[in-house]
């Protein structure tokens, strides 16, 4: 293998379709304001001093870059491969949705958007947003599903901390979807002053491919540091997928390294078997949400499904479109890991490394032990680590019977 | 495109479409409410295909779509009450409106064909721009079915050349930045977008969003070619206590809608 050749994907198109997936599905209220979105996008992207000032956010302020941390016990119990972690976890307010939103709501201060809102599942995203909002002065409201808002209770007082209004969505499943289909509609009616910060690589274009591009920056990063650090390339990336933002920042500058395999991780929730999950690539269709076409869950009529994970932030039955095309192109395998078996993997990296992982990432950490021990000891695996724990602590508590 | 739609628009006159999801209040209700509407004095009745994620709407049709879903509304039974509705009446034109999934997963290509049987004349997908949606507009004016297409206040003179050009059946002007059913309308500023359009196409332009009254849809139909009244009318229909109460409703609502009209 050249380490040296870093081919980057040619997708999307002109009008952000990934093959047949993406494009721009929304009502034509949105068009005029997702076009001036792509040219801002554009233009800012290509100037040197909104560049320099994204890359001074991400070092002081983000804390980059997060380290690639070698997981020595994990590996020996698993006995295979060597697991390496790209410590996301690190990154101010926890996880890696802040390197969209600094990015995101630097975009939005550039464009004179002074109100900017956000959709959340885990509460994650909506504190990165809420956290830069504070920063930059910019009025933030985030809309957050009934339910999440009871499972994530910590992460909603930190976004009310940060000065942030946070709107219960009652309408539907009352998570992660309902919160951006309500986000939508404000976003219609106040589209004149007001930036919608998606925090998934979903959404109708520009939104996946922007999101990318500043999530890519943890893929750079691991790239780079694999070199330096190993010498080498890893042997197969493993990120959790659930619109797919951390996965796709760590993939996509490795799309062109065609022998590191990737493994995108969904939450199997109950079993794929079941009706519970939320594994739109693993047991979904191509169908239309949210403003994109890609993989889905929906009955036979086409209304969107419930889903289920233990973790918020993969309760989503929807997923990127590039994740889609990467699926269909067959670059990318995508799996799927239980609820148990991610409650697991969450007591065990806690055990043996001291690191307490976010309940999604911890679906990567459980595919990431299962497929070390399938692998050689010559070889290395490289998961991503997007946050860290500390919200989920009632949520694991509650499992155990206890009330904190 | 549909004849039935081009002979309901007549020349100063303005029409009247009222909206309402199929199986709300009730699934048997539909027919009996849509025969109401037009002795009512409905020109062109547009019907509300359910949706779990319906994004453009406001709280009024997101309930009334999400009560139609658990009541077992599929785009399948839509097509099939339309159907009913055609054994008594053959004039009245009846478009479809909804989300793009419902019609990706009854299968895009089979669709057009399956409405046109059924007795649909037009499709309004509100989440589905004309660029994404050439092959399917293709596909359904083989049928003889319209592309409704919508315009808003944020459309830009290079979209709507194209929008004008891809639409047929009518134009939804969507009369003000926000939601189905908000409380924002202005109708003063309707009239320059209005001609906007009318100065790019021969088609009639309907005005919808936020029209809930006979006053409202006065004001509208100064500068419009038909008013669409969709979250007052289900609104009206959810409260109603039984089939008589609700297609008495319908008809004596729209009744004073079209008097309203007439008297302007």
């Amino acid at each position: 293998m050249n380490a040296q050749v870093q081919q980057t994907s040619d997708q999307p198109d002109e009008s952000g379709h990934f093959g047949e997936y993406g494009g721009s599905f929304v009502s034509e209220t949105l068009m005029h304001a997702l076009e001036e979105l792509r040219e801002a996008w554009l233009r800012w992207r290509n100037d040197d001093e909104f560049m320099a000032r994204l890359d001074r956010d991400l070092a002081y302020y983000v804390g980059r870059p997060s380290p690639i941390y070698y997981a020595e016990r994990l590996t020996q119990h698993c006995g295979g491969a060597r697991i390496l972690l790209k410590r996301e976890d690190l990154n101010h307010t926890g996880a890696h949705k802040i390197n969209n939103t600094v990015g995101q709501n630097l975009l939005a201060w550039h464009m004179g958007k002074q109100r900017v809102i956000a959709e959340t599942g885990a509460g994650q995203h909506g504190v990165a947003t809420s956290t830069v909002a504070a920063r930059l002065n910019q009025q933030c409201v985030v809309y957050m599903g009934e339910t999440d808002i009871h499972r994530q209770a910590i992460n909603v007082f930190r976004m009310r901390l940060m000065g942030a209004e946070v709107r219960s969505v009652t309408s539907g499943s009352k998570t992660l979807k309902d919160a951006l289909n309500e986000a939508m509609r404000d976003w219609v009616t106040n589209v004149d002053d007001t930036f919608y910060v998606i925090g998934t690589v979903a959404g109708p274009h520009p939104y996946p491919v922007m999101v990318r591009d500043f999530n890519a920056i943890v893929g750079r990063e691991a790239r780079k540091q694999m070199l330096e650090q190993y010498e080498e390339l890893p042997d197969a990336l493993v990120a959790c997928v659930g619109g797919g933002s951390n996965a796709i920042g760590l993939f996509h500058p490795f799309i062109g390294d065609r022998d590191v395999a990737m493994y995108g991780v969904e939450a199997a929730g109950r079993g794929l078997n079941t009706e519970e999950h939320a594994a739109s690539l693993c047991a979904g269709k191509p169908g239309v949400l949210h403003g994109c076409r890609t993989y889905l869950l929906d009955d036979q009529a086409g209304q969107i499904t419930h889903t289920h994970s233990v973790s918020a932030g993969l309760d989503y039955p929807g997923v990127g479109p590039e994740h889609s095309w990467l699926k269909d192109e067959g670059r990318a395998t995508y799996v799927g890991v239980t609820d148990e078996e991610t409650l697991a993997a969450t007591h065990a990296l806690s055990r043996m490394e001291g690191i307490l992982p976010a309940l999604e990432s911890a679906h990567a950490i459980a595919y990431g032990m299962k497929l070390a021990s399938e692998m050689r000891a010559d070889q290395t695996i490289l998961i991503n680590l997007s946050g860290r724990g500390d919200k989920d602590v009632q949520t694991l508590a509650a499992i155990e019977g206890l009330e904190l | 495109m549909s004849a039935r739609i081009s002979a309901s628009f007549q020349e100063g006159r303005c029409s009247l479409i009222p909206f309402i999801t199929v199986g709300d209040p009730h699934v048997d209700w539909t027919v009996d409410i849509m025969h109401a509407l037009v002795d009512g004095g409905a020109d062109l009745l547009e019907l509300g295909v359910p949706f779990s994620d319906p994004m453009a709407d406001g709280p009024v049709i997101q309930q009334s779509s999400e009560r139609a879903i658990e009541r077992g509304v599929t785009l399948e039974s839509v097509l099939n009450t339309v159907r009913e509705f055609r054994e008594q009446d053959q004039q009245t034109p009846v478009i479809l409106m909804g989300y793009m999934n419902p019609v990706e997963r009854f299968g895009e290509a089979d669709f057009p064909a399956a409405a046109a049987a059924a007795g649909v004349d037009g499709l309004l997908l509100v989440d589905c721009p004309p660029e994404e949606a050439q092959v399917l507009h293709q596909a359904l004016e083989q049928e003889g079915l319209s592309s409704i297409l919508l315009v808003a206040p944020t459309t830009r003179e290079a979209r709507l050349d194209r929008i004008c050009g891809a639409a047929s059946g009518f134009i939804y002007y969507v009369s003000f930045k926000g939601i189905t059913g908000a409380n924002r309308l202005d109708a003063d500023a309707l009239q320059a977008p209005i001609n906007a359009i009318r100065s790019r196409s021969e088609l009639p332009v309907a005005a919808g969003f936020g029209i809930n009254d006979a006053e409202s849809a006065q004001a509208v139909a100064a500068h419009s070619d038909g008013v669409v009244i969709g979250s007052a009318l289900v609104k009206l229909l959810a409260e109603s206590e039984d089939r008589e109460d609700a297609v008495g409703r319908a008809r004596d609502f729209v009744a004073s809608v079209r008097q309203a009209l007439d008297n302007s």
